[in-house]
């Protein structure tokens, strides 16, 4: 991992670190007010707050979970390093693709 | 105490094989005493490499029951439990015959890490007055006592894991060189170690810290690599 590899997986470590404690904090809620799959939703749908919350989150992911991905592909098969890169970009996209697509299930009217 | 040791040492190359004999326990026995018993006594052919004894020339470093210990300071009182030893060559490195592994790419790594000093004044300037006191003389003291035995590159998870990984030796060296005020050469030795196998590779293991026999600590000299690098990427003084 070379340092802007480095500053990219702190720096969406250091994002998420908040936005998974609100998300927790915000199942804890859910759950103990016993929120519906559609009380939930109505407070999401159209919410540009909770898209953006979720949108950064989905990002951060993708982006974190890339680079541990290609290190550990490095490290740990036969892969070379470009190749690590090359499966940690498509294993990034596809993260960001699936969460992509459940933000806009709950926040699109 | 036992009257006689159980002690297998590693014989041939990297397709050798351990191979035990006997060898009598006595007070205060080290275990470079436990091989140099075997090679006088037992079978000369023995290879194996030591110098000093007396723990400063770093050279008679081993895997002495699965950890890489500088044998000459070991005592075996200490290690060998129910008379029990197992020997065998320093880990991630290439075996030449015996308990002597091929040293090069633990040496070129260090020049790969930049760790020489790049002077900054000739004989004809004044000597640089250094305070002892301040952060960055008593950063540079990381590597002053190190004796370059490779215990912490055959200690450390990452070098087994990735070639290019130059280690906690030759990085603590940098830091050394990186808090140096007289050296000139930072800018390439940042650049050099913000790479692939530079700093950035460290998963902050530890087992460099905890098995160096000289109580160094490589990995916090690392994690200021790590800042400095970063600092120096954001600064634009070296690129990624």
């Amino acid at each position: 991992m070379n340092v802007r590899l480095y500053i990219w997986q702190r720096a969406t470590a250091a994002i998420m670190a908040p936005l998974v404690l609100v998300h927790i904090a915000l199942i804890f809620y859910a759950t103990r007010q016993g929120l519906s799959a559609a009380d939930v939703l109505s407070r999401t749908r159209g919410s540009i707050a909770w898209a953006a919350f979720y949108g950064i989150f989905v990002a951060a992911v993708s982006i974190h979970a890339a680079i541990g991905v290609r290190n550990v592909l490095h490290e740990w098969t036969p892969l070379t390093e470009r190749r690590a890169g090359f499966c940690a970009i498509a294993f990034g996209l596809l993260l960001a693709a699936l969460g992509a697509r459940a933000v806009a299930a709950v926040v699109l009217p | 105490m036992h009257s006689e040791l159980s002690v297998s040492l590693w014989r041939g190359g990297e397709d050798g094989r351990y191979e035990t004999y006997s060898v009598p326990q006595r007070e205060n026995q080290t275990v470079l005493d436990v091989v140099t018993f075997v090679q006088r006594h037992v079978d000369p052919t023995l290879s194996y490499r030591f110098a000093c004894r007396v723990g400063v020339c770093g050279s008679c470093a081993m895997t002495v029951n699965g950890k890489p210990r500088w044998t000459c300071r070991t005592h075996v009182a200490k290690v060998a439990h129910g008379g029990r030893l197992e020997i065998g060559p320093l880990e991630n490195l290439p075996v030449i015959k015996d308990l002597a592994t091929d040293m090069r790419v633990f040496f070129e790594k260090w020049q790969e890490a930049k760790g020489v000093f790049a002077p900054t004044k000739t004989r004809h300037d004044a000597i640089a007055q250094i305070r002892p006191d301040t952060p960055a003389r008593i950063a540079a003291d990381a590597a002053i006592e190190c004796i370059n035995c490779g215990i912490c590159y055959s200690a450390c998870d990452t070098v087994r894991w990735n070639d290019d990984y130059f280690g906690p030796a030759a990085l603590t060296r940098a830091w050394t060189l990186v808090n140096d005020e007289r050296d000139g050469g930072n800018t390439a030795r940042l650049q050099a170690i913000a790479g692939s196998g530079g700093c950035h590779a460290c998963h902050s293991h530890q087992s460099c810290q905890q098995l160096c026999p000289q109580s160094l600590n490589p990995t916090a000299a690392i994690a200021g690599l790590k800042r400095r690098t970063v600092a120096a990427y954001l600064n634009g003084e070296i690129t990624a």
